[in-house]
């Protein structure tokens, strides 16, 4: 479709500049700084190891989400197939290449960094089927043929990531590929159908299952059965959330944290120690926090004019708020321990990246919101 | 496939947001999810998880409470408390066990069975919980225990307080303390929350009578702790509190001198106060050392104890069982006076024997005793005299008054290990032993023999209460300032001579509880006892004193553990021929002095053969020495009096 050069080339770097929706930047920014307090209790109030090294990757990745939030959101909308196949590609060298810990390979050794390929696969995907469910006409959408490759891009990668294994992942994974797959249009049936297949499918996935994660699954539904073994780290969690009261027991006070109660503090149960030193007002702010950036890149897909941005930001948006809604489920005791980080909040290179990256898009998105993609 | 139309994609947007609608109500009712659990959590359970928190968070360990101190009637500590060196081992905290092990084990000469067994504790126990490797170490092995201590990690150099008994002499009426048992726990509900591991809790005698009060408070450490059990941060400390302690009414200065006397001997010694039932010494011989038993009795010591013919571990003052023998000439004499059996001036010939149905009953002396009244009777301490007295008597009235002047019943009661005794009579065979009474054991019971069955502390009481003048008192080992009830009565007397008041007024006026009818009857027995000890015949008058101030009167007595032949009698053998096990009992009772009653005495000698000769010598050593210390006494009183 015709679109005037005019409007692209009318954008001057102040006019981008003056577009960044700076309440995100602002909230994205706060919820940094609140993370490198938790962190800095997680290391017991000493300028330590994790501490340090989250300021710096978010300092880093902060700041190339302001670079990368110039970027055309045509670049994006052009490259998206190339960025999923990329990330494709990384997560097969996991399979052949990966280091392990703790039982499972999920991690590439880069100079820079330990890359895990399966949290920027979050983004690779949701990326993939905006452009591809851009691309399709209206009437095409349920045709049987055009629901192959969707399906495709989204096993492939799943896949991949369940034989890490990294159940939780997988499973973060798949859904922002069908939450972009249901704003596009596809039909409720179809849903249902690949729901049905899946619970077909159940049993026989449970038998690849590795003994731990059926003993999570196992945990999740009666944690008192087992309270030194697997249920230790539920239990534990909501002693700690529901220690902390209304008003929390103080910065650099959580003694279940403190104390090493709490297990995996840096990464997947960092909400569990905010939310121990700082009570349910202090689990509120983070709420609120996340309800904001949220309702951001929200905002953004309304105002953007291209449905690929549409898509994309409707997409991430809710992606995100599932990927803080099952953080905080399973250290609420509300679902299993599957293993997810909670956005920039938790400890993890791969995982800010990821994120950072998705918001640097949903940034494009809002700058270049009346630029055409194609 | 692309879609090119304007009107086609803003249909799609349209699409897309509609859908997007959708999703955004989803998300506020996963929100509400989320809310609802976090007030839960937060706000309506809080308090809850604040306690399993502090559960987490907190764990204590407990100290073990001071013992009190046991002290004699001069304020002199029998059982007390000393400072003891241990060595405690915290395995979490070594970096490795055996090393530390094989270190101890060339500084303190550990037992290769000794440290299996600290093992096999170690592996039944939380790593961070301390073991304690050695309780009584001397100084100089704690010395050098601290002097390596760089090379011992893990290992705790502790000072702590246990208990320590001065001397043996008392050892059976203080009884001794051990580690707590799982039987302890089981059986005494006050060591519930004692349950430290290498307490120590009274096993027998006092210390285990006292036990619950004397044992004191727990006290505890709290310490923050992490995940592991490592101990971060010291919360608080109760040091608990010292148990209470006690003072006796023993005198520990007699006890030590007596448990000299009796060394070696399988005998006991009790003294009392014959006006406030104060008991002044209960000595059980031999003795043990109840030190052994703090830190846990040696195999070999044990052994030996328990190995000794002379059974040193029991308190034969109150387990010991005895026939009373002839003691119980003075309770049959007083039973037939009371029930005016007999007169005083009523006579018996003794030729050596008498028969009934056929049967003999020799006297102890062969050839006879001639003519014989109460007085005489009861001063050479003719058999067949109380024989005649006995048969006229009958069993159950013997037995009724024996039982009113303190036989057959336990004397103190709270002493596991403190028997009652026997006194039988006709109704009581019957149910024990399913038999009618004969009257030739009436005779037997006559002279103390057959199925009487006595204590010596029983037997101090019996002649306490004669000696008093009859009246009932109560026996205590603990320090009471109160029930002088009798001595109030007697300086009214004093003061009011030739003004003694009739029964019913002694019971008002003064709580007493008179034991006899006719006190004229008690002071012919009390006579009696004197010819016994300090007129020529009597059967203790080679231990007289004759010093006025320390003149006692007694009574002897012999019994019998196995009868003689009628060919041993012919032989003329002696009590020294037997051998040891077979030769009699040898007891004495007392009261002294004379002139003004203070204390009774009671000596048994196990196979000491005849009283006169190995139990009165002992009692009059032991009277001399009592007497000697009545005024320190008696001024003791009066400065506890005011300072109290």
């Amino acid at each position: 479709m015709f679109q005037p050069r005019s409007i692209q080339s009318s954008l001057s770097l102040k006019d981008k500049i003056l577009s960044i929706d700076y309440i995100l930047v602002l909230s994205i920014l706060i919820l940094g700084v609140v993370s490198i307090f938790a962190m800095y209790s997680t290391d017991g109030g000493e300028f330590k190891y994790h501490t340090k090294s989250h300021i710096l990757r978010f300092i880093i990745f902060f700041f190339l989400f302001l670079i990368f939030s110039l970027v055309q959101i045509r670049f994006w909308h052009s490259t998206s197939y190339l960025i999923y196949f990329t990330f494709l590609i990384l997560l097969i060298g996991v399979k052949y290449f990966g280091i392990s810990s703790s039982g499972s390979q999920r991690w590439l050794d880069l100079p820079f960094i330990n890359l895990q390929p399966s949290e920027l696969m979050k983004i690779g995907l949701i990326l993939f089927l905006a452009k591809y469910y851009h691309r399709v006409s209206i009437e095409n959408i349920n045709r049987l043929k055009f629901l192959f490759l969707p399906i495709f891009v989204l096993i492939i990668p799943v896949l991949l990531v369940v034989i890490q294994p990294d159940l939780g992942t997988s499973l973060l994974i798949a859904a922002g590929g069908v939450v972009v797959a249901w704003l596009a249009g596809v039909r409720v049936k179809f849903f249902t159908y690949g729901l049905l297949i899946f619970i077909s499918l159940l049993p026989i996935a449970i038998s690849f299952l590795k003994p731990y994660q059926k003993a999570r699954i196992l945990t999740f539904l009666n944690p008192e059965k087992d309270p030194l073994g697997a249920g230790y780290q539920i239990i534990q969690s909501k002693i700690a959330i529901g220690s902390g009261g209304l008003f929390g027991k103080g910065f650099l006070n959580g003694s279940q944290s403190y104390l090493d109660y709490l297990p995996e503090k840096h990464t997947d149960f960092i909400f569990t120690l905010f939310s121990e030193e700082f009570g349910f007002f202090g689990s509120i702010f983070i709420l609120l926090l996340y309800g904001v950036i949220i309702s951001r890149i929200v905002r953004v897909g309304h105002i953007t004019r291209s449905n690929f941005g549409k898509l994309y930001c409707f997409g991430f948006g809710t992606a995100f708020f599932i990927y803080v809604v099952v953080n905080m489920g399973m250290v609420l005791g509300l679902l299993p321990i599957v293993g997810s980080p909670l956005p920039i909040m938790s400890y993890g290179g791969s995982s800010m990246m990821a994120i950072m990256l998705g918001l640097s898009i949903v940034m494009s998105c809002k700058i270049y919101k009346d630029v055409p993609v194609n | 496939m692309l879609s090119s139309g304007s009107g086609n994609t803003v249909i799609k947007s349209k699409l897309i947001n509609r859908r997007m609608f959708l999703l955004t109500i989803s998300k506020a009712v996963v929100v509400v999810g989320v809310l609802g659990r976090l007030i839960s959590l937060q706000i309506n359970e809080s308090s809850k998880y604040k306690t399993l928190s502090d559960k987490n968070r907190f764990r204590e360990w407990k100290l073990a409470p001071e013992r009190g101190i046991i002290r004699d009637y001069f304020n002199v500590e029998i059982a007390s408390n000393k400072q003891v060196y241990q060595i405690h081992l915290i395995p979490e905290n070594t970096q490795s066990i055996e090393r530390v092990f094989f270190r101890l084990k060339t500084i303190l000469n550990l037992s290769d069975k000794r440290i299996f067994s600290l093992k096999k504790k170690i592996a039944k126990q939380k790593p961070w919980e301390p073991i304690i490797v050695s309780d009584n170490l001397n100084w100089s092995e704690f010395s050098r225990i601290n002097l390596f201590l760089h090379e011992l990690q893990g290992v705790e150099p502790i000072v702590s307080v246990a208990r320590v008994y001065n001397d043996s002499s008392s050892a059976h009426v203080l009884g001794y303390v051990s580690q707590l048992s799982a039987k302890d726990l089981k059986n005494k509900e006050y060591l519930k929350d004692l349950s430290i591991p290498g307490m120590a809790v009274g096993k027998i005698g006092l210390e285990r009578r006292l036990d619950k009060d004397i044992i004191g408070q727990v006290g505890f450490q709290r310490y923050e702790v992490n995940a592991y059990g490592k101990r971060i941060k010291r919360i608080q400390v109760d040091p608990g509190k010292a148990g209470k302690s006690f003072k006796t009414t023993l005198d520990l200065e007699v006890q030590k001198y007596t448990a000299e006397i009796l060394k070696d001997k399988a005998a006991s010694v009790c003294v009392m106060d014959i006006y406030n039932g104060d008991i002044i010494s209960l000595v059980s011989s031999p003795t043990f050392d109840p030190n052994a038993f703090v830190h846990g009795v040696e195999r070999g010591y044990w052994n030996s104890l328990i190995k000794n013919e002379k059974k040193p571990l029991i308190n034969k003052a109150i387990s010991g069982l005895y026939p009373p023998g002839s003691t119980i000439k003075t309770i049959v004499a007083l039973s037939a006076l009371e029930n005016k059996i007999i007169r005083p001036i009523d006579t018996v010939t003794c030729k050596g024997k008498i028969e009934l149905f056929g049967e003999k009953f020799h006297c102890w002396k062969k050839e006879g005793h001639g003519v014989m009244n109460l007085r005489t009777g009861s001063q050479r301490s003719c058999d067949v005299y109380f024989y005649e007295v006995a048969r006229k008597l009958g069993v159950d009235r013997l037995s009724e008054t024996a039982k009113k002047f303190g036989l057959g019943k336990k004397v103190l009661n709270d002493f596991l290990e403190e028997k009652s005794g026997v006194v039988p009579n006709t109704t009581w065979k019957k149910k024990y032993i399913g038999q009618n009474w004969y009257l030739g054991e009436t005779l037997h019971s006559g002279i103390g023999q057959g199925y009487f069955q006595s204590t010596p502390l029983q037997l101090c009481l019996m002649t306490a209460q004669i000696a008093n003048g009859g009246f009932e008192i109560k026996p205590r080992i603990l320090f009471d300032k109160k029930n002088d009830n009798l001595k109030a009565y007697l300086n009214f007397k004093n003061d009011n001579p030739g003004q003694p008041l009739p029964t019913d007024l002694l019971v008002s006026n003064f709580d007493l509880k008179p034991l006899f009818k006719n006190q004229e009857n008690i002071n012919i027995i009390k006579d009696a006892m004197y010819s016994s000890s300090n007129e020529p015949g009597g059967t203790s008058y080679k231990s007289r004193l004759e010093d006025k101030r320390f003149t006692f009167a007694g009574k002897t007595g012999s019994s019998q553990i196995k009868r003689f032949t009628e060919e041993q009698r012919e032989a003329e053998v002696k009590q020294e021929q037997l051998e040891y096990k077979n030769r009699d009992h040898a007891l004495f009772i007392a009261f002294a002095p004379v002139s003004d009653p203070q204390y009774a005495i009671s000596v048994v000698v196990e196979h000491g053969g005849t009283g006169s000769k190995s139990a009165a010598p002992i009692a009059k050593k032991v009277i001399k020495k009592v007497l000697e210390r009545h005024s320190l006494r008696q001024s003791i009183i009066h400065m506890q009096g005011e300072s109290i």
